[in-house]
């Protein structure tokens, strides 16, 4: 058992566990919504870089977030680089965040996250409708923007397991 | 109060300039790449549609691949619900197809019907079709499109209808060398000028972002002139890109106005992308 937690294979797949997570639910444009229920979705990126790019920021980098924006465009079909510039954006109130706060707490993190997304949702919104004339539901939006926060502590739950599963691996 | 502002500056600075020991680039940097990627993808050069192409191309491909699992979990999720459902949906049919054989042989007589009239007046309509495969169906909850395996390759153009069966389910919007974005009815950016029928009334067809459509610019006492309990909502061909009479969707009593697709577009496998010639012989 001892010989297996010190894998250097479990090491490496923990490690890159964030950026595959990512990758996949970009190209699977992952949001639960064939479960039918009428407006219920939830931006399952938005949470994952949040969290990463947060508390442990070495596992999932900038250049990988940006790809992952472009590679989100191209599945849902809007214009390229929208994506991209959202989710830097989320990296940066991250790294603010990371940058003022000395001893991370979970409200706080998560109080901020939903003006972080709604942020976002909102500058994704301008520029879809203002600059690209695309027609967007901005109800879907804020109820999407509504999902994501309130889905936040139980992927926080998850994320943090992982995350110090991979902080004792690489300790080891 | 200054060291407050200082401390903000520096916050700032460092969360934008600083770069992590595994960071090649700064997020400062990637900001920049990301607006520069917005606004050439705005630009219609010939370079950037060839580097979107391909981009798009390798996405759509990889996409397919990694969805597979999930789409075989899906497809095994909607086997069980028609297995659990075979009885009800076995008495259903058995009472459409009654109704059905019934239609039929009215329709055979107005089909030859129709041919003489049309040409009496010298008028055919050509049709080129080609059947594609859906690589990707993620509905987002912000644009309704589906991604097909046919593209410039096989002659697929701007505009063509994409439908499922006999019923209209969208149309392309974007072509690539080997596939092609279809936006389909349910879509907010959807808007398909249509016949309701038997009113005969002229409207648009416009999606709404969820799974049925709604009608608009119809005539003003559209509402008291409806005396049937079902409106059949068709194409009426006034844009020109599609040919009159395809089936779009249904209008209940009841239902406000809101159409019914008849396509379900959560089950599209296969569709037809078809073009149109009206014209005279």
């Amino acid at each position: 058992m001892s010989a297996l937690n010190k894998s250097p294979f479990l090491k490496i797949f923990l490690s890159y566990m964030p950026l595959t997570m990512l990758l996949f639910s970009v190209f699977n444009e992952l949001n639960l919504n064939y479960l039918k229920l009428e407006y219920f979705a939830f931006n399952f990126v938005h949470i994952l870089i949040f969290f990463w790019t947060l508390r442990n920021p070495n596992h999932l980098g900038y250049l990988a977030i940006f790809f992952a924006g472009i590679i989100n465009d191209v599945v849902i079909g809007i214009p390229l680089g929208i994506s991209s510039f959202c989710y830097l954006l989320l990296c940066s109130v991250t790294a603010y965040i990371r940058n003022i706060t000395l001893s991370p707490n979970f409200i706080k993190d998560w109080i901020s996250f939903l003006f972080t997304i709604l942020l976002i949702n909102s500058i994704q919104v301008i520029i879809l409708d203002l600059f690209f004339l695309v027609e967007v539901n901005y109800m879907n939006y804020l109820i999407n923007s509504g999902f994501t926060f309130l889905f936040y502590p139980i992927f926080f739950v998850i994320f943090n397991i992982l995350n110090q599963s991979i902080s004792k691996q690489t300790n080891d | 109060m200054a060291t407050g502002r200082d401390d903000f500056v520096i916050a700032i600075r460092s969360a934008f300039l600083k770069k992590k020991d595994k960071q090649r680039f700064s997020l400062l940097t990637l900001i920049f790449l990301s607006i520069f990627t917005i606004i050439l993808s705005n630009f219609n050069f010939k370079i950037i549609q060839i580097i979107k192409s391909s981009i798009n191309e390798v996405t759509y491909r990889s996409s397919f691949f990694v969805s597979i699992p999930e789409n075989y979990i899906k497809g095994l999720k909607q086997k069980f619900d028609k297995h659990m459902k075979v009885y009800d949906a076995y008495n259903e049919t058995k009472t459409e197809l009654e109704n059905l054989k019934e239609k039929k042989l009215v329709n055979e007589y107005l089909k030859i019907e129709n041919e003489k009239l049309r040409s009496l007046i010298d008028e055919n309509i050509g049709t080129n079709e080609v059947l594609a495969k859906v690589l990707i169906d993620k509905e987002s909850p912000f644009l309704k499109s589906i991604v097909l395996n046919k593209g410039t390759k096989d002659n697929v153009k701007i505009g063509m209808a994409v439908l499922d069966g006999v019923y209209l389910a969208g149309q392309i919007i974007e072509v690539n060398f080997t596939n092609s974005r279809a936006l389909l009815l349910s879509d907010l950016n959807s808007k398909i000028p249509s016949i309701l029928e038997p009113n005969n009334v002229q409207a648009v067809v416009s999606g709404t972002g969820l799974e049925h459509g709604i009608i608009e610019h119809t005539q003003d006492d559209f509402n008291q002139d409806i005396n049937t309990s079902e409106i059949i909502v068709y194409t009426s061909g006034r844009g020109g890109l599609f040919k009159p009479g395809i089936p779009i969707g249904k209008i209940s009593r009841d239902a406000n106005q809101k159409i019914d697709f008849f396509s379900d577009f959560t089950q599209l496998d296969f569709v037809k992308i078809t073009s149109y010639q009206i014209g005279s012989k």
